[in-house]
């Protein structure tokens, strides 16, 4: 890796409101311009305000099971209304905002202009990208407005394919289609990152968030197409009552649990390892350092895209499935810890004699480490055949993959929002608040999810809306923690809508950070992100000041 | 990347050949092969794709960083399929260790 700190057609762009007076915010203000636009940062601010559009969908449903769960009478809503709730909550969640969320915005947003490009390698396939996850987003919608379906976001035979009802199509389409938005994103990165790196960007020099999206991006093109195809397997048996998964007509129910986690186990991957990305971004400029083991940082990042195809099998210890075959799933569950322990312990020490400073994002950084290793370690718990067998569908599940999905993956997202909202949008949110709503979330977040290890423990199952009065006192707890949780995400979305017109205007770097998407472009860039190609002589994270003796 | 000229009296002969497959899993449909009635179908099947992906896809004039990718792919079914059938091989076998026997 080069030490060199000269950059030869360097453009500091540091003085408040010097970003180019042209930009990509301003290069047209119609509906066509950005319905029809093929700038990737365009397409990113139209993700960003869907998802954001779906995450607000989603967490009502949240609300409605957390205040139905408040007291362990039924009060609130009858059994088959709270099976909506929790699987309308999933499914909106997980395919319309997780498994989009950081790449289809900030890998949409950066990767060209981390890796010194004007665009991705397809643009117009990135628009057609987010006009099929609105497609797919659209039926989802459809299916709760026609009453919602009820098999458990993970689309279980034969809930699926014999007991339900017809909505159940309408949003497993909704999932299909969004799928194959996602299988395009990934090989767009995947292209873009090979083929229009700047002069000087060698794979090496990249910045980890790049290799983040990349190990992501491979999830995405090979993963995706199994559950798309174990979609359409349903629909075939639904409609022609030709037998894979139902027992009568000679299938086998299992195979639909092996075909939906080939994919959705490395999907939690999908959602997490964009969030990693973030984190190495965000821990290196705010300790003033630069990152412990780039390269095993980066290595683990494809061990994990790897080793997470290979441990679908720990969501079915309890399914019928082989005891040899959960046994060897087990193991393999263990071998993923490694690379992720990998990046936790390399974040630990980077942030080891930094010049840490506590900004707001981070702040989210920090609370991801911490919840993010809850999340990893009780995961370890639960590749425990034995372990797992006792709290199998409890609230210790419930618990452990919400540290991994909220505590992780949205922690990340809060992150990036805050870290890239000046270079996205030129405009500086209220730090004060920031910090003020990181803490909230902390708080709520904790106050909600930690109660479920303890309530799942004691032997709690998730999927009810009654349960032993006993339970009350922990559902207290966490219904509050939901409260707090929610009011902490609202603070944000109300200052970022101020900050978009009352914010100071910011500098192209005010964070000082290193990267050319803060070093060479403006805030917010300009429509083809760099006037010059920038040639690129240093690595990512050149942050401490080189001390030259002779 | 290069871009090979392909003669079309390739993509006439690929076609004939699929079109010869399709007609052979036809005909083989209708002879009773007992246990090998799955493996012919599914040969003659991983054939006709083999050749699409080859000359129709243009794989077999690709560079080698495609070639990676198509590996890669076939290598994850590869793994679908093998642990899948693991656990439909061993459901039934049952060894547990009899405390009794121990004793």
């Amino acid at each position: 890796m080069s030490t060199s700190v000269f950059k030869p057609g360097e453009r500091q762009l540091s003085d408040p409101g010097s970003g180019p007076t042209e930009n990509y915010l301003n290069a047209g203000f119609s509906a066509k311009s950005w319905l029809l636009t093929v700038d990737h940062k365009r397409i990113a601010i139209l993700y960003l305000i869907s998802l954001t559009f779906f995450f607000l969908i989603g967490g009502l449903f949240a609300l409605l099971i957390r205040l139905e769960l408040l007291t362990p009478a039924g009060d609130l809503m009858q059994s088959e209304t709270y099976n909506k709730m929790f699987t309308m909550h999933g499914i909106i969640m997980v395919f319309f905002f997780l498994i989009p969320a950081v790449p289809a915005v900030f890998g949409n947003f950066l990767i060209p202009l981390m890796i010194g490009a004007k665009d991705l390698a397809f643009p117009r396939l990135n628009l057609l990208s987010w006009y099929l996850y609105i497609g797919g987003g659209l039926l989802a919608i459809l299916a709760i407005a026609f009453g919602g379906v009820d098999t458990g976001w993970t689309f279980y035979t034969p809930y699926s394919s014999t007991y339900s009802n017809s909505n159940v199509i309408l949003a497993a389409l909704g999932a299909f289609i969004a799928g194959f938005s996602s299988i395009l994103t990934g090989l767009n990165f995947i292209v873009t990152i090979h083929k229009m790196r700047a002069p000087g960007m060698t794979w090496f020099r990249l910045p980890l968030m790049v290799w983040g999206h990349y190990a992501t991006s491979i999830i995405q093109i090979l993963g995706t197409p199994v559950v798309a195809i174990t979609i359409v397997l349903v629909a075939l048996e639904r409609l022609f009552s030709i037998g894979i998964f139902n027992p009568k007509l000679g299938g086998d129910p299992i195979l639909f649990q092996h075909l939906f986690w080939f994919y959705s186990h490395p999907a939690v991957y999908i959602m997490i390892l964009p969030s990693m990305g973030v984190m190495s971004e965000v821990i290196t400029c705010f300790s003033r350092k630069k990152i412990f083991g780039y390269d095993f940082i980066a290595f683990s990042s494809l061990a994990i895209a790897v080793l997470g195809f290979l441990v679908w099998g720990h969501h079915m210890y309890t399914s019928g499935q082989s005891i040899y075959t959960s046994m060897v799933f087990s193991i393999l569950t263990f071998l993923v810890a490694i690379p992720s322990a990998i990046k936790v312990f390399n974040w630990t020490a980077t942030l080891y004699k930094g010049s840490v400073s506590y900004s707001a994002p981070m702040l989210y950084a920090i609370g991801f480490l911490g919840l993010f290793t809850i999340g990893g370690l009780t995961g370890v718990f639960l590749a425990t055949l034995a372990v797992d067998v006792h709290v199998h569908d409890t609230y210790f599940v419930v618990a452990h993959f919400h540290y991994i999905m909220v505590g992780g993956a949205i922690m990340g997202y809060m992150a990036a929002l805050h870290f890239w909202w000046p270079k996205m949008t030129g405009r500086l949110y209220p730090e004060g608040w920031a910090r003020f709503s990181a803490l909230v979330i902390f708080v709520g977040f904790h106050l909600t999810f930690f109660p479920q290890f303890i309530v799942g423990y004691m032997g709690m199952p998730r999927r009810y809306h009654v349960y032993p009065e006993e339970f009350q006192i922990l559902n207290v707890f966490s219904t509050a923690g939901a409260t707090i949780l929610g009011i902490g995400y609202l603070i944000p979305l109300v200052y970022f809508l101020w900050s978009l017109k009352y914010g100071p205007r910011s500098s192209a770097n005010p964070w000082n950070a290193k990267g050319l998407e803060w070093e060479q472009a403006g805030s917010p860039p300009e429509t083809f992100n760099f006037r010059d190609t920038p040639v690129v002589m240093e690595g990512a994270y050149e942050y401490e000041p080189k001390i030259w003796l002779k | 990347m290069a871009h090979h000229t392909i003669p079309t009296r390739v993509y006439y002969t690929i076609f004939f050949t699929l079109m010869v497959l399709t007609g052979l899993t036809v005909w083989v449909a209708f002879q009773d092969l007992g246990a090998w009635n799955d493996v012919v179908a599914l040969s003659i099947a991983t054939l006709k794709a083999t050749l699409v992906i080859l000359y129709f896809m243009h794989v077999r004039y690709s560079s080698k960083l495609t070639h990676a990718f198509i590996v890669a792919g076939f290598l994850f079914l590869v793994i679908l399929l093998a642990i899948t059938m693991s656990d439909y091989l061993t459901r039934d076998t049952l060894i547990a260790p009899k405390a009794w026997d121990l004793m």
